[in-house]
């Protein structure tokens, strides 16, 4: 559904990404992987819409989409989440994940101003929904409070049941498990498969390859803006190149395994 | 109309350009230091330029020679620049900046007001330097004044690079202005150079503001106007960028004595925010200012 | 009932018993004039509270609707609710027209950008005389809605009140609509609001233009309000006003602006006799607020009392 030609992005002198050739089918989970710096994140921001790639396309369901902004790729099913978490701090997280409905419901203003009864029992159905969200990721006791006073791994939550909200088709996780426990790092592992499962493809960036491993039909390799290797998790992990890579970069060799 | 006549009337605008525009180059550089060193738009900085003015005038009049009252017009807004830092703006300086303009907005109104209540609502001159008998250049009048203005604006501004560039505090301002949490950590008090910022702001603004009060007339509220073109030419400088708030400062001077001269002087006021405006839609960071790119 | 609707009662009753406990027609006009003040920085409340965009040139619009109303009945005879409406319309397609290249910008440069459009606006008021009266101002025909025309405080303050009210609930429709919720998000993060398909430059100059034209719907009121209007209304000093009736009221607080407008509105006419004190005590008060209760009033107010 996904299809990346020759992406390349340059900031100034950097080269970020260089020549990715990259496709992603539906109804899987894909897996972008590589040491810090590898371009994973830029990646992610490539694809949705944040940055304007230097060179190659991007395509959705046939569509050229490179170029075009996040707001035009969330109306084609496009939903993420960020490493750096972005939430609305001074909104109730109830609001936060609501405000992922903003394209299912009227954007006009005479409604709005009038709250004609329409409007609101639509934004009622909306909230419904957004409740049943929080439930499926789990963070549904703190839906009245404010944001910025939830922990870390509740945001975490809150982020993807706002992406979710959208009714993507295709979502991206910046990241997921960085920063949770093990405990929590399990239960993340089993809503990613439990949102695959309800039809949405995953891509998700993530550091943590007891994860990777255990949720990917798909994993791809990046290294210094490159594509190091691609293929089923067996595969990438008996790659020697991408072997080499994590070893060489004396990080985490121990962890593929 | 001859053509000697011609260059005289071009002469004259010129000269009335660049005397406004060091003025606004003084105010700009004022808006930049303070803007380096803190990341903070200061309102008032029309403030110490109406202090430089109105201070003078009044200890000129109590019978204080010229320079002694200029001397001491200086220390008010030095003081004033102190006040507001220590009083204002440290206490609040991880706030938002819509906060941290407002909070300058308003020390500008207190100043505002209390010159106002000290000085009444009078419009008052300053003798002039050194007489006011006009040189006469090319068929065009210059002011001895205006000799001053440019000349003294000349020299703070050597003295401003001298500072910044051969100093070891100015050094150290300027390093803290590229990266504060850097600055820190090898040694350098950034609460200092926050407070030797509006301290030199408000000397450079109350310099401006003697330099101009003989030929412009200056009263309570006269810094408003001041600051605010000052502060179009920081940002057409690309904020924070000294060469480039001298060098708005001028451009702005002279288009403003252009525009009322061969276009419309009703409309010369208009001229710096009419610019800015045009600027800002173009190149929303300024002539001199960078790009920078958001990070999620 | 939701509290925003019990919030909206209580300001009605307010409202309506207000009027009866004011000793004097001098006391009845202040409390005009912060009800129209009040219209307007609700409008500006948007903009800075919710949508988090600074505006130092709102004062602009606010001339624009007062002068437009003046200009149409005094020279061309409009019948004053026409006038009102075109002020309002040439205002907000102003406001839109400018709004995506200004809101462009952010932090100083957005402020930069207000501020200079204000001051155009004003400076083009001030200059063109023949219309506007210039520096000395103009006289502006009585309001007259299909041969009534109010007179005196009293009547004009049922009139305002009822504007006041309505103009609440709208900001407060607004704020709690999925578009206000999108306004919301973007000042929380636009990457977020971005990846969940709010067009963000959009939705800037909607909430923008919106504001513009409740300034202008003021500034309107005003003129016919006084009956004599001068640059004075279009000024810098008046969009500092507002914002700071914004700031010290409570940001992204409806109710925190008519606070905010009645004590800053209120606070000269007290000090008016001490020329030149008002100044240094809304100064101080600017200062103050901002570095003791960066939130505003009411906000901080309501947060102990929940809290208490």
């Amino acid at each position: 559904m996904l299809e990346l030609n020759g992406i390349a992005k340059r900031f100034g002198g950097v080269q970020a990404l260089a020549g990715i050739d990259y496709a992603v089918s539906a109804g899987r989970v894909h897996s972008v992987i590589g040491p810090n710096g590898a371009g994973k994140t830029t990646l992610f921001n490539v694809i949705t819409g944040v940055y304007r790639p230097s060179e190659g396309t991007v395509k959705l369901h046939g569509e050229v989409v490179s170029g075009r902004s996040p707001d035009q790729l969330a109306r084609r099913g496009v939903a993420r989440t960020f490493q750096n978490l972005q939430v609305c701090h001074h909104m109730n997280a109830l609001e936060n994940v609501m405000v992922g409905a903003h394209l299912r419901l009227s954007q006009r203003l005479l409604p709005a101003l009038f709250h004609f009864p329409g409007l609101r029992r639509a934004d009622g159905t909306c909230r419904d929904e957004a409740m049943e969200l929080m439930r499926f990721v789990g963070v549904h006791e703190y839906a009245l409070r404010l944001a910025e006073a939830l922990p870390y791994g509740v945001l975490k939550r809150l982020e993807i049941a706002r992406a979710l909200a959208l009714k993507p088709k295709l979502l991206f996780l910046d990241e997921p498990a960085a920063g949770l426990n093990p405990t929590e790092k399990g239960a993340m592992r089993e809503l990613i498969r439990d949102i695959a499962a309800s039809g949405v493809t995953v891509v998700l960036v993530e550091h943590d390859m007891k994860l990777v491993m255990g949720v990917s039909d798909h994993v791809l390799v990046l290294d210094y803006g490159r594509k190091l290797a691609e293929g089923t998790a067996e595969e990438v992990r008996a790659n020697p190149a991408v072997v080499a890579a994590y070893l060489g970069a004396g990080a985490t060799g121990a962890t593929l395994q | 109309m001859t053509r000697s006549e011609y260059v005289a009337e071009f002469l004259q605008f010129l000269f009335s350009g660049l005397t406004s525009g060091s003025i606004y180059a003084l105010a700009a550089l004022g808006f930049a230091i303070i803007f380096n060193a803190s990341g903070v738009i200061n309102f008032a900085q029309g403030e110490f330029i109406m202090l430089g003015g109105m201070v003078s005038v009044f200890l000129a009049a109590a019978g204080l020679a010229l320079p002694l009252a200029i001397l001491g017009a200086v220390l008010v807004a030095v003081v004033a620049g102190v006040l507001i830092d220590k009083v204002a703006i440290e206490p609040a300086r991880d706030a938002e900046v819509v906060t941290l303009i407002i909070i300058t907005i308003g020390a500008s109104i207190l100043i505002q007001g209390l010159a106002q209540v000290i000085f009444g609502k009078g419009q008052h001159a300053l003798q002039p330097f050194s007489g006011d008998t006009p040189l006469a250049i090319g068929g065009a009048s210059l002011l001895p004044q205006s000799l001053w203005v440019m000349a003294v604006s000349a020299l703070v501004v050597v003295v401003l690079w001298v500072f910044f560039n051969r100093t070891r505090f100015g050094k150290a301002m300027l390093a803290s202005s590229y990266n504060r949490l850097g600055a820190q950590l090898v040694g350098i008090d950034t609460r200092r150079v926050w407070l030797v910022a509006f301290a030199l702001s408000g000397a450079l603004g109350a310099i401006a503001g003697a330099l101009a009060a003989p030929i412009t007339m200056t009263s309570y509220d006269a810094g408003l106007m001041l600051g605010l073109k000052g502060f179009v030419a920081a940002t057409l400088g690309g904020l924070g960028s000294g060469a480039g708030a001298v060098a708005g400062g001028l451009i702005l001077g002279l288009a403003e004595a252009m525009t009322a001269g061969y276009i419309s002087s009703a409309y010369k006021d208009a001229v710096p925010f009419v610019l800015i405006l045009l600027v800002l839609f173009f190149l929303p960071r300024g002539i001199f200012g960078s790009r920078a790119v958001d990070r999620v | 009932m939701t509290s925003r609707w019990k919030a909206l009662l209580a300001l009605a009753a307010l409202l309506v018993v207000l009027p009866w406990l004011l000793p004097n027609t001098y006391v009845l006009d202040v409390v005009n004039r912060i009800g129209i003040n009040a219209i307007a920085v609700i409008g500006l409340n948007l903009v800075m509270g919710y949508a988090g965009q600074v505006s130092l040139g709102h004062a602009g619009f606010f001339g624009l609707g007062a002068y437009t109303s003046a200009i149409l009945t005094a020279r061309y005879g409009w019948p004053p609710l026409v006038a009102m409406g075109a002020g309002m319309v040439g205002t907000g397609l102003l406001a839109f027209a400018v709004a995506r290249p200004i809101l462009r910008l952010r932090g100083h440069y957005l402020a930069m950008a207000t501020l200079g459009l204000g001051i155009i606006v004003s400076i083009v008021i001030t200059n063109e005389s023949a219309w506007t009266g210039g520096p000395d101002g103009m006289p502006v025909d009585a309001l007259n809605v299909a041969g009534w025309a109010p007179t005196g405080e009293f009547q004009w303050y049922w009139i305002i009140a009822a504007c006041l009210w309505l103009a609440a609930w709208f900001a407060g429709n607004l704020v709690d609509s999925p578009v206000g919720r999108a306004l919301r998000a973007l000042h929380g993060s636009e990457a977020a609001a971005q990846s969940v398909g709010v067009d963000v430059a959009r939705y800037k100059a909607r909430v923008f233009t919106i504001s513009a034209v409740f300034a202008s719907f003021a500034g309107s009121l005003f003129a016919h309000y006084v009956g004599f209007i001068t640059p004075q209304v279009a000024s810098f000093l008046h969009s500092i006003e507002l914002v700071t009736m914004v700031v010290v009221g409570g940001m992204a607080s409806v109710h925190g602006s008519v606070f905010g407008a009645a004590l800053l509105t209120a606070l000269p006419q007290l000090l008016a006799e001490f020329e030149g004190w008002e100044m240094v005590v809304f100064g101080a008060l600017l200062i103050l607020v901002m570095v003791l209760l960066p939130r505003g009033l009411v906000p901080t107010i309501l947060r102990r009392l929940r809290h208490a």
